[in-house]
């Protein structure tokens, strides 16, 4: 809403700067987005008269005058070919400034001496429309009542300050400088006087032309019209077309204009249609019936549907109410007798008209906030008294008012104990009072009678914002919250999270954080089968784009998209997790959402052993018991002879590998791309007991290294798994040291070596009970997996 | 004998001190007090001495072997000490090449000032609480008081998941509210961090999904000074015990009365600037005491207990802390960016 300074003086005479105006509106709950200084680019630019004027004797289209611009005269150079003697005109004296920063200087034109210029409409930053008599082409020919030496700020109405404030959903009523006015008044706490429309009328009794019914009162609350005859359409004077272009609004023609500039000082939109299209005289306020189609204003024909409230006569829908009128009621040339419709409709079923028709008006943006059902008549009154001030045609008697719904008074009981104990505050009851008289509130006793435009109000605690704002919630003093001691912290669960994000931390892996949703192409990219339940994902029914359609269902595409882009970056070598929370189906309405903890690795030497490192450092740390890793060929995404399902006993708890060449290919990464997958809440469901102190062992342990000649297949999980069980009573742990294959080793085989570390808790391990626990490891190898001592 | 002995520990002591290494200190100690050593020598001839003399000469003795094993020991002692500093001159090396790299990773930016966040609040004994970003429209729109005519619910600002429009996407953390007082009774104080979604396009302050901080206080006989006492006590943990804050008016459908809190601004202290547009102030977030209806509809008695609720945007907050201008930056994760903080 952009308000005029200018226009709210009318109402309030406030003196304050713009600075401090908009700095105390804020603060009073009515925001302040901006303001703009009308004509503050204009600068020394006054009214001169042409006293002479001759041809330029140098050049063929120039002309050189003589100009009193008050009291001297100065000689200006011109290529207009509009101006003579006598003219008033604005001219632009030395040093002066116009808009778009053009600054004017005394100069020479072909041999003339020039001390400034004559101004265009255009360079003063004005329309065609603004002064409907000055030529576009040409120096503008002032036919306003002002003297040589005058600011032309003055005489084209460019003194003004304009204040944009964004005013928010529950103040429709804000949306007119009335409203404004009158929190303006009870910020600065000056007088408002707040004018009641007088209509003279006498052009005839309404009620002998027209009648209206409302089929459906709680979508049109009230519907209230006046008439007009005897139509003289003509531009609106320069006051009106000055307040219309300072609010936003193109002036139009004075019936136009009028209905827009009601709009604005009262918020109440206002339709103006011709009566001469009204089958009957007889309008109805009814929902459209199936199949009718409007024309409207805009020339579209709209299907409009039951749901829909429409303007209607004996045949048809004129309007298509409180969104766009009907195009065989708009006002034309020939158009003699108008209806002036001021109604109430409401506010959700004007919005989903507008909605589904895709066609957002000001008239019913305003609308679907739910206006003031006591709006109506003021406004119509006030729009044909400006009819009558303008003589733009002749009101008629009478005033068409029907109610849909009987009006109700809201009323609160002012509690100021109440109030000031939510506030924390101990604001006098007479504040309180004052307070809301200003604002329009009745109050007598401790009843307070909401006025009917602040629909917003309905309880105590909206009575104590109105007192808040204006008291200032600058004077609310700042406490520490009192009350009984509440034990917080972070839950177990969270704790957990937090450490798994430490230990990637240690471990070199810088966190990231993508987008929840993603492309379904995501998951052809990492080669998921047609019938993955993985593309079972929540779709997004309007998303932005496609590329942020779905809810993922796996982290894997945006890791690796962000593996991608530091890889686009030169960024040589990445260590990245993410715990990334995936969207999963469950049959319920909502989904089943869980982080997933997902690494992602390139450059630098990574490989699948330094990324199954980090997993099993992540899986110490989440205390998973019973870990296992086993060969995953099936993993679409993954290297198939690279990659291991990790288990904790037999519930799967993720994967880990080298990415499939092919997905790298399709990311643009390098072959050498390296992720893991952990379910973290299936981690913290399998996390182990907190660690209990273990005493540390007595007497010395005994170190044996051995290797072994085996098939190739045999895996170093089979060797070390056959070594725990083979019955070696004293062994505490393995260690795998190295696996070779090559000279020396026959073809098919390889030699796998293991340090063994041997101790007893009781005494210090004898060399022959060493030698017993390794000879039983020994066996059991060559038995169970024909695995020789080299 | 005796003019024996004194000349043997004259010539013993110049050889020791002219020692220079510890091969020939070891030699001089065989070559003097060796079984075949020269004081040795020297003794073998005592029996040659009258009875008188004996002691005397072997006393005599004693005292210059005696004086010979602390002379060799001391010179020991020098040379080791001589060989250890020459050692640690040979080692010198050049303290300003650089380390051996640690490489440690980094916390994203947004957690690292969400953990700050939510550390200030938990030691104000807060709880931090969880939940859906899938979500009922019940709880983020119904049960917030938000009226059905609100653009907030409009396909062109929240992303639908079902046409009935009862779930979405939730367009703020607020519905934590009231899952929160659903599930528990007062007093309550709650932070509640997360991810929420609004349909905005991305561009250097945009991004269709962000991430809020609810938080949520009711119990008995809370105020809106509270509200303003916890949230300074924020922003001055944040940036610094000189921030200057201001609360206004504004409105939310879920608090009443409502308010949005600037931050003065850094640059040019309230003054107006590039930064902040001219205003002076940043916008930093919204806040209000709990809407009775609100209250009332998660079953809790507004005649009894009030409370106070707030939402903040946390990229806002992280971008404001660390000077970033793009938010794009931030959902970009290039190492390059991430490691600086």
């Amino acid at each position: 809403m952009n308000l005029s300074r200018e226009w709210l003086n009318e109402y309030t005479q406030i003196a304050a700067s713009d600075k401090e105006y908009c700095d105390a509106m804020t603060m009073s709950g009515s925001k302040v987005e901006g303001y703009e200084v009308i004509g503050e680019d204009i600068r020394n630019v006054v009214v001169g008269r042409v006293t002479e004027i001759v041809r330029h004797p140098d050049s063929d289209h120039m002309w050189v005058c003589q100009v009193d611009v008050g009291g001297t005269t100065l000689q200006i150079v011109t290529g207009a070919q509009n101006v003579r003697q006598g003219d008033l005109v604005p001219a632009a004296l030395d040093g002066s400034t116009l808009p778009g920063g053009v600054e004017i200087h005394t100069g020479t034109l072909r041999g003339q001496r020039s001390e400034g210029m004559l101004c265009s409409l255009k360079e003063l930053g004005l329309e065609q429309r603004d002064f409907p008599y000055a030529i576009e082409d040409g120096i503008f020919i002032l036919q306003e009542d002002c003297a040589p030496g005058d600011d032309i700020r003055d005489v084209c109405g460019l003194r003004d300050s304009v204040v944009e404030f964004e005013i928010t959903n529950n103040r429709p009523d804000c949306l007119s400088v009335r409203g404004l006015a009158r929190e303006s008044a009870a910020t600065f706490h000056t007088p408002l006087t707040l004018p009641v429309p007088h209509v003279k009328g006498g052009a005839g009794d309404i009620r002998d032309m027209l009648s209206v019914e409302i089929l459906d009162g709680e979508l049109c609350p009230r519907y209230s019209a006046k008439m007009v005859r005897n139509i003289r359409i003509a531009p609106s004077p320069k006051w009106m077309r000055r307040r219309l272009r300072a609010s936003g609004v193109r002036p139009i023609n004075n019936i136009v204009d009028i209905t827009n500039y009601v709009m604005l000082e009262y918020g109440q939109p206002m339709h103006a249609f011709d009566y001469a299209c009204l089958h009957d005289g007889k309008i109805v306020v009814r929902q459209a019936r199936e199949g009718e189609v409007l024309r409207t204003l805009d020339g579209n024909d709209r299907a409009i549907t039951p749901d829909m409230l429409v303007i209607a006569d004996a045949v048809g829908p004129v309007g298509l109410a409180g969104v766009m009128g009907g195009f065989n009621s708009e006002i034309t040339d020939e158009t003699t007798t108008i209806v002036f419709e001021s109604a109430n409709f409401s506010g959700p079923s004007i919005r989903h008209t507008a909605i589904s028709l895709g066609m957002r008006t000001d008239a019913s943006s305003r609308f679907e906030k739910g206006l003031d059902i006591q709006g109506t008549i003021p406004a119509v009154d006030r729009a044909c008294e400006l009819v009558e001030l303008l003589g733009a045609g002749d009101v008629m008697d009478g005033t068409i008012d029907v109610l849909g719904k009987a009006i109700e008074n809201t009323t609160i009981e002012l509690r100021p104990e109440k109030i000031n104990a939510l506030l924390g505050t101990d604001i006098p009851e007479d504040f309180m009072v004052g307070t809301l008289r200003e604002l329009g509130f009745g109050v007598e006793g401790r009843t307070i009678t909401v006025p009917s435009w602040r629909e917003d109000c309905k309880l105590s605690a909206d009575i104590a914002e109105e007192v808040a704002r204006f008291w200032g919630y600058d004077r609310i003093a700042s406490t520490d919250t009192r009350g009984a001691a509440v034990q917080g912290g972070y839950s177990p669960l969270q704790l957990f999270r937090q450490k798994l994000g430490e230990v990637c931390r240690a471990m070199g892996y810088t966190e990231v954080i993508t987008y929840s949703f993603t492309s379904p192409s995501g998951w052809d990219k990492i080669r998921l089968s047609a019938d993955s339940p993985l593309r079972d994902a929540y779709t997004i029914l309007n998303p932005l784009g496609e590329d942020t359609s779905v809810m993922r269902t796996t982290s894997l595409p945006s890791m690796l998209g962000v593996l991608a882009t530091n890889l686009n970056h030169r960024n040589m070598a990445s260590r990245l997790y993410e715990m990334a929370t995936v969207y999963r189906k469950t049959g319920e309405v909502l989904a089943d959402e869980r982080p997933v903890l997902t690494l992602g690795a390139y450059g630098d030497g990574a490989d699948f052993y330094g990324v199954k490192g980090a997993v099993e450092a992540l899986l110490r740390a989440a205390r998973t018991p019973d870990v296992r890793f086993t060969a995953d060929r099936n993993e679409p995404a993954y290297h198939p002879g690279r990659c291991a399902a990790v288990w904790s006993g037999d519930r799967r708890v993720g994967t880990v590998g080298q990415i499939h060449p092919d997905v790298c290919r399709t990311f643009g990464l390098d072959e050498l791309t390296f992720c893991a997958e952990l379910d973290s809440v299936v981690l913290w469901e399998l996390r182990g007991e907190e660690a209990v102190y273990t005493p540390l062992p007595r007497f010395p342990a005994v170190t044996r290294d051995i290797a072994v000649v085996c098939d190739t297949a045999v895996t170093v999980g089979a060797l070390t798994e056959c070594i725990r069980s083979a019955g070696a009573e004293e062994l505490r742990e393995v260690r795998l040291f190295d696996v070779y294959a090559g000279k020396g080793i026959p073809e098919g085989k390889k030699s796998v070596a293991f340090s063994l570390t041997l101790r007893s808790d009781d005494s210090t391990l004898t060399d022959e009970r060493a030698q017993s626990d390794v000879d039983r490891i020994l066996s059991a190898l060559r038995e169970r997996l024909g695995a020789v001592i080299r | 004998m005796k003019e024996m002995l004194e000349a043997l520990r004259d010539a013993s002591r110049q050889a020791i001190d002219a020692a220079a290494d510890m091969d020939v200190l070891e030699a001089l100690r065989i070559r003097y007090l060796g079984k075949k050593g020269e004081l040795t020598a020297i003794l073998k001839q005592m029996g040659r001495l009258s009875a008188e003399e004996r002691p005397v000469i072997g006393q005599l003795a004693n005292q210059i072997r005696a004086e010979m094993e602390s002379e060799l020991d001391s010179r020991k002692a020098a040379l080791a000490a001589r060989l250890q500093e020459l050692r640690l001159n040979a080692e010198t090396l050049d303290v300003t090449i650089p380390g051996k790299e640690v490489r440690l990773g980094k916390k994203h930016v947004l957690n690292t000032v969400l953990d700050e966040v939510t550390d200030i609040f938990t030691g104000m004994g807060f709880s931090i609480a969880e939940g859906p970003e899938i979500e009922l429209s019940l709880y983020d729109f119904d049960r917030l008081n938000i009226p059905e005519n609100h653009t907030v619910r409009e396909w062109t600002d929240t992303f639908y998941i079902t046409e009935d429009e009862k779930v979405h996407l939730r367009c703020q953390t607020s519905p934590m509210q009231v899952r929160v007082m659903e599930a528990m009774k007062p007093p309550i104080r709650i932070l509640a961090p997360g991810r929420v979604y609004r349909k905005d396009e991305i561009d250097a302050t945009h991004s269709p999904m962000f991430h809020q901080i609810e938080g949520l206080v009711i119990d008995r006989g809370i105020t809106m000074g509270d509200l303003k006492g916890t949230l300074n006590t924020l922003m001055q943990r944040i940036y610094g015990p000189d921030t200057v804050t201001r609360f206004r008016p504004h409105h939310f459908p879920f608090t009443e009365p409502s308010c949005e809190m600037d931050l003065q601004c850094f640059e040019c202290h309230g003054a107006g600037c590039r930064v902040c547009k001219g205003e002076g102030w940043i916008e930093i977030l919204g806040a209000g005491m709990v809407h009775p209806k609100v209250l009332e509809m998660s079953g809790i008695d507004p005649e009894i207990y009030s409370g106070f609720a707030f939402g903040i945007g946390l990229e806002r907050l992280a971008m404001r802390r660390f000077q970033i201008s793009d938010l794009r930056l931030l959902y970009e994760n290039d190492i390059r960016f991430l490691s600086q903080f």
